[in-house]
């Protein structure tokens, strides 16, 4: 795959801070790439820069091997963390509004039917839910048929049944061979739908790859977790564990000695889970810290 | 064009279907307008005012016997005489009912305006002293205050209605992100801007047009020049408020800081730009000062052309003033401009 977009020693200073130190990827087109991290760590300064919205520091953008010029925005859509739209129009009213800007756009009842709009389309878009007003957002950042739609954080603050009907949405764009650029803080969302991923923390790029690349790399086995605080035995022998909101959490290569272990010692297995690592684990490991912040 | 065309008649939607300010933009005025009518609707002045045509070039013992006659007449007691130069604009004075009588004893002639009260009461005293004196009739209506004061408060609603009505808005914009998503589409500052302009101006001219039609049809204003001129003198001040409203609006995206920038610039505006009193007799710093603001020249202009007859060459200054005024604060509204992404 070609790479749509190239970030070359990206960085980004405020007064005080430095959002983002000096990073660099690539985004492979037709591709959802996974910009993760914590709150703070310089997602959406990342995203900004990358839409032509914030001017970097230093570095450069290549959009198709060019510089982002004045005609970017006719090829790419954009759905902002945070944003309002018009007061006083509706749906529909606001979907032709943001028609007109474009050369091209795609048919109006297209994207009502990608979008799942059609009960809201009359609605004031005051009055929409959160989980609506994302989808009327992500239809307006389809408007134009881009070849890359930039996502910020786009199912945060939205129920877990909206989160799932919108991740439906993102993998119907995804069936279309579009290129999808994606930050989040939640990790499910990012192993559910992201072909590729960048980890950030405090501005810099910590690991690049693909999920099950990552996870294979850092991880041999399963994760066996207990409910309390299990003290003593543990501790004292040589088993790689660590405890985790109110669980103990052991990284076991294999499960039937693992158990064997626990039961040598008299750990009872009342609620005992086995899990697969996933990338918050992944999180933990390379910086000592949860993902959320 | 289709881009602004797009952005014209979305913020149009927005500003008909907002009905609470919809309707607050008309009742505003003419809840003042009638108010302010009706307050000094019965204003008695117990002194008469009577004009005098200065003598200026006769011979010196016709001189004397004018002064003569002259001096006869100012001993009335209760009685404001104000001496004229110029005939014509004396006459337009009696017209109107600003003086009550006009006498030029060098010519042995008075004027009085047959439709008033006073000018009749005044001109018995006269020809009780000269009774020889030749007579001129005019028939001029008064200018109630509710004449002079409703160009201020239409003058006023039409700059608050720029004023807060673009910049507000556009701070609003910055603030919830509005403006962000527009910046991340083909639209231009140029063309986001120029369709907020146009919107406002469109309304502006509506609102304050129906509002003196309206009012006109009850109140019947005292209009001696064209309306037309009056419309015209409306756009380029309101096209000069909105102007300085984007210069106002075009970096924050504090609602609080702005609204205290808008405060400052329309307060000033509504006490020393003759809203409600005359600024004639004011310290001439005072009126040195109320030249900077776009108010004082859409007032200055509109009452001339209402009251005085004046055309828009007569009033050329107040418009090149408010044509400046417009480029200038455009010019630079949209070089500070900024779409509200960049933090510091």
């Amino acid at each position: 795959m070609a790479d749509l977009l190239q970030i070359k020693n990206l960085s980004k200073h405020y007064s005080e801070t430095v959002a983002v130190d000096n990073i660099s990827f690539n985004v492979p087109e037709g591709c959802c790439f996974g910009l993760l991290g914590p709150n703070g760590a310089g997602k959406t300064t990342t995203i900004e820069m990358m839409e032509g919205i914030l001017k970097p520091t230093s570095g450069e953008i290549l959009f198709e091997g060019k510089p982002l010029d004045k005609n970017y925005y006719q090829g790419v859509g954009i759905q902002f963390q945070h944003t309002a739209i018009q007061d006083f129009l509706t749906v529909k009213e606001t979907l032709k509004l943001f028609a007109n800007f474009y050369h091209k756009s795609l048919p109006i009842d297209e994207l009502i039917e990608l979008c799942a709009l059609e009960e809201i389309i009359s609605r004031d878009t005051r009055k929409l839910s959160g989980g609506q007003r994302q989808r009327l957002l992500l239809a307006l950042a389809m408007l134009n048929d881009p070849k890359i739609i930039f996502l910020d954080e786009p199912t945060t603050g939205l129920d877990p049944q909206s989160r799932r009907n919108f991740w439906q949405l993102i993998n119907n764009i995804k069936s279309q061979k579009k290129t999808i650029l994606l930050t989040t803080h939640y990790m499910d969302e990012a192993e559910s739908l992201c072909d590729e991923i960048v980890i950030v923390d405090q501005g810099h790029i910590i690991h690049q790859g693909t999920p099950t690349q990552m996870l294979k790399e850092h991880f041999d086995g399963v994760i066996i977790s207990l409910p309390g605080e299990i003290k003593g035995a543990l501790t004292n022998n040589q088993i790689d564990f660590e405890t985790k909101n109110h669980r103990v959490e052991i990284l076991s290569e294999n499960i039937d000695s693992s158990i064997k272990f626990l039961l040598e010692h008299d750990i009872s297995l009342d609620g005992l889970q086995v899990r697969s690592p996933n990338l918050e684990d992944l999180f933990i490991k390379l910086t000592g810290h949860q993902l959320r912040g | 064009m289709k881009k602004f065309l797009a952005i014209l008649s979305a913020r149009n939607k927005e500003f008909f279907r907002d009905r609470a300010a919809l309707s607050w933009n008309f009742m505003f005025p003419v809840l003042l307008l009638f108010a302010f009518g009706f307050m000094f609707s019965d204003e008695s002045n117990s002194l008469y005012k009577v004009g005098l045509i200065k003598t200026s070039s006769e011979s010196t013992q016709l001189q004397a016997q004018v002064s003569e006659n002259k001096k006869a007449f100012e001993s009335l007691k209760f009685i404001d005489f104000v001496a004229y130069q110029d005939v014509d604009k004396a006459i337009q004075k009696v017209d109107q009912h600003k003086i009550d009588l006009l006498v030029d004893f060098a010519q042995q002639q008075y004027w009085v305006n047959e439709t008033s009260s006073k000018g009749y009461i005044v001109e018995q005293l006269l020809i009780g002293q000269h009774p020889n004196m030749q007579r001129s009739q005019t028939d001029g209506r008064a200018i109630r205050y509710v004449d002079w004061v409703m160009p201020g408060i239409l003058g006023m609603n039409m700059m608050f209605s720029c004023l807060f009505g673009v910049g507000y808005v556009i701070v609003r914009y910055r603030k919830n992100g509005v403006l962000k998503r527009f910046q991340a589409t083909p639209l231009t500052a140029f063309e986001f801007l120029s369709a907020q302009i146009v919107s406002r101006l469109l309304i502006v001219i509506a609102v304050t047009s129906i509002l003196f039609i309206g009012c006109n049809f009850l109140l019947d204003f005292y209009v001696l020049g064209s309306v037309l001129d009056l419309l015209i003198v409306a756009i380029l001040g309101a096209s000069s408020m909105i102007a300085l409203s984007l210069l106002i609006a075009s970096k924050s995206s504090s609602e609080e800081f702005t609204g205290g920038l808008l405060n400052f610039a329309s307060w000033p505006m509504m006490l020393l730009s003759g809203v409600w009193f005359s600024l004639e007799g004011a310290h001439p710093i005072v009126q040195k000062f109320s030249q900077i603001f776009p108010l004082t020249h859409i007032l200055n202009a509109s009452r001339d052309i209402m009251t005085d007859g004046a055309s828009l060459y007569d009033v050329q200054y107040n418009l090149l003033v408010l044509a400046a005024m417009t480029l200038i604060f455009l010019a630079l509204g949209s070089w500070m401009f900024n779409w509200g992404s960049e933090r510091t």
